[in-house]
């Protein structure tokens, strides 16, 4: 009769707890983050870019990387994707007869692959030791190697696949875009818009990005129109041009909560590289979860007061009857 | 093996013929042959070919038109060095009728034209320099009373083969930059037919060279792309040739004249080099006949595209060029390429030997639990039914 | 019956040294040597991770894994103090025993797989913490855990040591820990699960479910008793000794309560979010899931009634079939349903199958040595009352 009756006051208890901690916080979603108003960022038109990788070797150059070679003769810097080397790259997009630019049938396109500085980072969220960090400013998303413990949970995070970690050392590192933050200082910006010939990859303040990317999106295909290059602010560098044939959809404005690096293109761009993401971000989703469960550790301290409370009686209960009639031999 | 015998029989015959003819040593003349077979990308042996065509005795009759010119195509032929032109074209070719050249003027002059026009009725070369204009009926541009239109197409009538040397014979030119006052039109507009064209302005002379000894040796002219450009000349464009190439490739630009980069060479793309939307070969050969690297380029100064309809005189000389052609490498990163590496024989087997191992032991563990509980089993159903059996108590 | 009469544990004796012993011992060389290579040159110079699968098998597997058939002692300790089922605390040693390594062995594993190994202490540090991180909380967690383990493990080596006076003391502190190592595990192994949302859309929606935690947390309940079944026939059948049925009969009648409500808030679920199409798809991945399920639900066909309850090759086979199944369930959530684009490929090279052979090999080796040791199995020589 007693063990049923201490079996069902458990149940019960143990019950009256966890429904009291699943009723109570659930109200405390968290809100997928929007862009920084200040953020900087870059803005991306496949239609303006030829391939040419200037922008690649200026960020290896900017960044002091390593070459990585792909091919037999280790000559040239050939890496087929970003890695903790290589911190963007252009990717050529290529179907049937590959004659047409920007074209998804029998065409050809570039996408470039780097950090999107998302508003609302996977990795930021995932790092445990708030090594990924984002600028509550710029909204740069940083790396320090000193914090990072190198678990690689931001690798795994990304829905873009961008941090990279250095497999080949041991004591590597994480390493992607950081938007040349070290070179602002020097009055630079970032080296692969600086050096862009054609200004597919320009910077700025991404509202102001946003703005242009949408203008260009509304201009007829074919007609002229001015492109700047290099910063979208000053100096101007800006040149007459022909209007290409652009996707009616700014990739990196609501993907996630929005991106700091928006991107252009002809090509679908799930074709290009380019994942298709809701709105809300997956970091809301997991925080959301997380502050449910243990915001302010409220339910695991009730749950530990309960299972207290049950296990030293239970223990008791147990002393006794081992005192008992326990020591046979 | 043949010819080669043939040309040094001949050779031997005619060789004070063709060394007092041309002026040149025998080594010179056979090195100009090479270097104008060469220049039309001819297989080996061409030059010999070559070589016997210049020495047959008959000089092909030429007759050159000017209309909307600044002369600059005759300009460049008269730097070409080797050989020099006026050994070429009194004695390889026989220049009938050239306006600059020519001591003759005014009536003598056409008059020599119509001789020559008759003697040589459907065997002579017609070259044209120079846009010719078509509007208002074509009244602004006369030679002795007649209108350009009009001559043109007299001259044509007849010729064994017309070639339009120079930009503004070719597609217009800087006469039809825009507004085109006068309807400066391209030869092949005027004639309503296709001609062979040596765009450029000026364009190399050895391209025109070439192309005239090419006629002379094979009978017929060097194979043309759609727009009757030879194609040893303007299959290219500029920019896959260009010295300055690795620049580009490399992201070093110069961004203003005179700035760092500018002295150090770098790429003039950003400052409206129209290298990348221009079929030529200045890349290859340079300009006139001063060797590579003099070309604008090669000189600091981005290629205003002055060969190409659309580029040259048409598009502002600092507007970035747009990219043709784009035919990157294999090794270009593809959106997907295969990465990581998968099973290996070892790895493969040692999960299989482990999956294998763990398998067994648990069939092993699960047969011998089975068969000492049907053991146990047996042995309760016995001591139940002796315990049942009242017999046995 | 108030009082439940058990044989007090004792060491099980005999020799050390045996085929077993000597076989883990090799694979221990053989693992300690491989981890050098990749302490001096990297982890790309022993396993065949990369970017497209930054986790692969030292983490999925050791470290994942290998804590999760490590809840048998949260299970038993559940069922034992909570629900106060005193009858099968001659479980709850063994049980501990295994949890106790199992995790340690984890907890220790990861360090193998960490980049930066050497910052390992800024997971717990104030000033680099980041407590909206999964892990953070998964790794704190766990750490607290094995330190509650090892104190609620500690009045079997006080016993060993005749230290009944230090044993005493602990013993009226010990609900305290034993609460805590029902919390603890119950935060953690959920979490490990939720850290598979961040990962968003990589992971195959089969996988990917806001009720991940909960699915997690029953997933690990449910294992631990089979890791008992399992290890309880293997241990009997090893050291010759009877195996505890009057125990293990009606816990698994337990599990299969427990496994019954995993399955309805597993497949219901899939139904609810419209994922189980997924499931349809001619994939290996597909495949994968069925086998998952397939060995969640064949213990009702093992061990569904009362007589085949009572054959331990049946209830063993359920044990192997519930882990099993728990392995598949973590190992295709962050690996074979990861997929983070085209173009990866990962499959463990040979080198990291031997470390994480040798894992196991530890774990075998030490529970070897202290269960003959140290007083953790039930004594066998004297009658039981029951």
């Amino acid at each position: 009769m007693d063990t049923r009756r201490h079996f069902l006051k458990g149940v019960l208890a143990s019950g009256a707890a966890i429904t009291t901690a699943a009723v109570a916080p659930p109200a405390r979603a968290r809100e997928t983050h929007n862009r920084p108003a200040d953020a900087l960022g870059l803005l991306y038109d496949a239609t303006l870019c030829v391939g040419c990788k200037a922008c690649l070797t200026a960020c290896k150059t900017a960044n002091g990387l390593a070459p990585e070679f792909s091919t037999a003769d280790h000559l040239w810097d050939t890496p087929l994707d970003t890695s903790a080397y290589t911190f963007n790259l252009i990717k050529m997009y290529r179907n049937g007869t590959m004659e047409t630019k920007d074209a998804e049938v029998n065409g050809y396109a570039f996408m470039q692959t780097s950090c999107m500085h998302c508003a609302d980072p996977s990795c930021v969220s995932a790092c445990p030791v708030s090594a990924m960090t984002k600028d509550p400013g710029t909204g740069i998303v940083a790396y320090d190697p000193d914090a990072c413990v190198g678990c690689r949970y931001c690798v795994v995070a990304c829905p873009f696949g961008i941090p990279k970690y250095q497999y080949d050392s041991p004591t590597g590192k994480i390493g992607k875009c950081e938007l040349c933050r070290h070179r602002y200082k020097d009055g630079h910006y970032s080296a692969c818009a600086e050096v862009c010939p054609t200004g597919a990859t320009l910077y700025g303040k991404s509202s102001d990005l946003l703005a242009e990317a949408k203008r260009r999106i509304a201009l007829k295909p074919g007609s002229l129109t001015r492109y700047p290059r290099g910063r979208i602010s000053a100096p101007d560098q800006s040149y007459e041009a022909p209007v290409g044939k652009y996707l009616q959809h700014v990739y990196g404005e609501k993907e996630y909560g929005g991106t700091q690096v928006l991107k252009l293109s002809g090509v679908a761009f799930d074709k290009v590289g380019m994942p298709n993401l809701p709105p809300t971000s997956s970091a809301a989703t997991s925080e959301t979860i997380q502050h449910s469960l243990y915001g302010g550790m409220l339910m695991p301290i009730a749950v530990l007061g309960v299972l207290g409370f049950i296990a030293r009686r239970n223990v008791h209960d147990e002393d006794d009857s081992a005192g008992n009639g326990k020591e046979e031999k | 093996m043949n010819r080669m015998n043939e040309i040094f029989d001949l050779g031997r015959d005619a060789l004070h013929g063709i060394e007092q003819r041309l002026g040149m040593s025998r080594r010179d003349y056979l090195q100009f042959c090479s270097t104008l077979a060469v220049t039309m990308g001819l297989p080996k042996g061409a030059d010999a070919a070559v070589a016997n065509a210049i020495e047959t005795a008959k000089r092909p009759s030429v007759i050159w038109l000017h209309f909307q010119e600044c002369t600059g195509c005759s300009e460049s032929l008269l730097r070409a060095e080797h050989p020099t032109l006026e050994k070429l074209i009194l004695d390889v070719i026989s220049l009938d009728y050239h306006e600059t050249l020519m001591a003759a003027s005014g009536h003598q002059a056409e008059a020599a034209r119509k001789d020559a026009m008759a003697a040589n009725k459907g065997k002579y070369v017609l070259v044209v320099e120079g846009a010719i204009p078509v509007k208002d009926n074509g009244i602004y541009c006369k030679i002795g009373g007649h209108k350009a239109t009009d001559l043109v197409k007299e001259c044509a009538a007849d010729a064994a083969a017309v070639i339009a040397i120079g930009s503004c014979a070719s597609w217009g030119g800087m006469p039809s930059t825009g507004p085109n006052p006068t309807g400066a039109s391209s030869v092949a507009e005027v004639l309503g037919k296709p001609v062979v064209t040596i765009p450029g302005c000026p364009p190399n002379p050895y391209n025109f060279l070439a192309t005239v000894v090419h006629f002379l040796t094979f009978g017929k002219l060097p194979d043309v792309d759609k727009l009757g450009r030879p194609k040893f000349a303007y299959s290219r464009l500029i920019h896959e040739n260009c010295e300055r190439r690795a620049h580009f490739d490399a992201g070093r630009f110069a961004m203003e004249f005179g700035d760092e980069g500018h002295r150090k060479g770098y790429c003039l793309y950003k400052l409206g080099c129209k290298g990348p939307e221009t079929y030529a070969n200045c890349s290859t050969i340079g300009f006139g006949d001063a060797g590579e690297n003099n070309w604008p380029v090669g000189c600091g100064h981005p290629c205003i595209g002055c060969s190409e309809k659309g580029v040259g005189f048409t598009k502002p000389i600092h507007q970035v060029a747009q990219m043709l052609n784009v035919t990157p490498p294999l090794q270009y990163a593809r959106i997907v390429e295969q990465q990581g590496k998968g099973a290996s024989f070892a790895s493969a087997a040692a999960i299989a030997a482990l999956a294998g191992a763990a398998a067994g032991a648990a069939v092993m563990l699960t047969r011998n639990l089975g068969l000492s509980h049907a053991a146990e089993e047996a042995e309760r159903a016995k001591a139940e039914s002796k315990s049942k059996d009242p017999a046995q108590v | 019956m108030t009082h439940h009469q058990y044989a007090s544990p004792a060491p099980v004796g005999g020799s050390l040294i045996n085929v077993a012993t000597l076989v883990c011992g090799v694979l221990i060389a053989v693992m300690a040597s491989i981890l050098l290579v990749r302490f001096f040159f990297g982890l790309g110079a022993v396993t065949h991770i990369n970017d497209g699968y930054s986790w692969g098998m030292w983490v999925v597997v050791d470290v994942m894994i290998g804590s999760a058939l490590a809840c048998g002692g949260f299970s038993v300790a559940l069922l034992v103090y909570i629900f106060n089922q005193g009858q099968y605390h001659p479980l709850v040693r063994p049980a501990l025993l295994a949890s106790l390594f199992g995790y340690t062995l984890a907890g220790g594993g990861i360090f193998f797989d960490l980049g930066r190994w050497w910052n390992f202490w800024h997971i717990f540090w104030p000033g680099y913490v980041n407590v909206n991180s999964v892990m953070f909380e998964v790794a704190a967690s766990v750490t607290a855990y094995i330190l509650v383990m090892w104190i609620e493990f500690s009045p079997v080596f006080l016993e060993k040591l005749g230290m009944r006076d230090a044993k005493k003391k602990l013993n009226k502190l010990l609900f305290f820990f034993i609460a805590l190592g029902v919390l603890l595990p119950m935060m953690h192994q959920s979490s490990l699960g939720t850290m598979l949302v961040v990962m968003g859309g990589q992971v195959n929606p089969l996988w990917q479910t806001p009720v991940v935690p909960l699915i997690y947390l029953l997933s690990a309940i449910i294992i631990g008793y089979g890791v008992v079944l399992f290890e309880s026939c293997v241990a009997a059948s090893s050291y010759r000794r009877t195996i505890e049925m009057k125990l293990l009969n009606p816990m698994s009648k337990i599990m299969l309560g427990v496994l019954a409500v995993y399955l309805v808030v597993r497949f219901g679920d899939l139904v609810l979010r419209g994922a189980l199409g997924e499931a349809f798809k001619p994939s290996f991945v597909a495949l994968s899931f069925w086998v998952e399920n397939i060995c969640f639900v064949a213990p009702f066909f093992l061990i569904g009634n009362l007589v085949a309850r009572r054959n331990p090759a049946r209830l063993f086979l359920a044990g192997v079939a519930i882990m099993l199944g728990g392995i598949l369930l973590r190992l295709n959530g962050f690996l074979i349903g990861f997929d983070t684009g085209p173009g990866w490929h990962y499959f463990p090279s040979f080198p990291e199958v031997m470390v994480t052979v040798g894992m196991f090999a530890i774990e075998v080796f030490g529970y070897i040595i202290i269960t003959r040791r140290f007083p953790v199995l039930p004594r066998e020589d004297v009658p039981v009352a029951h």
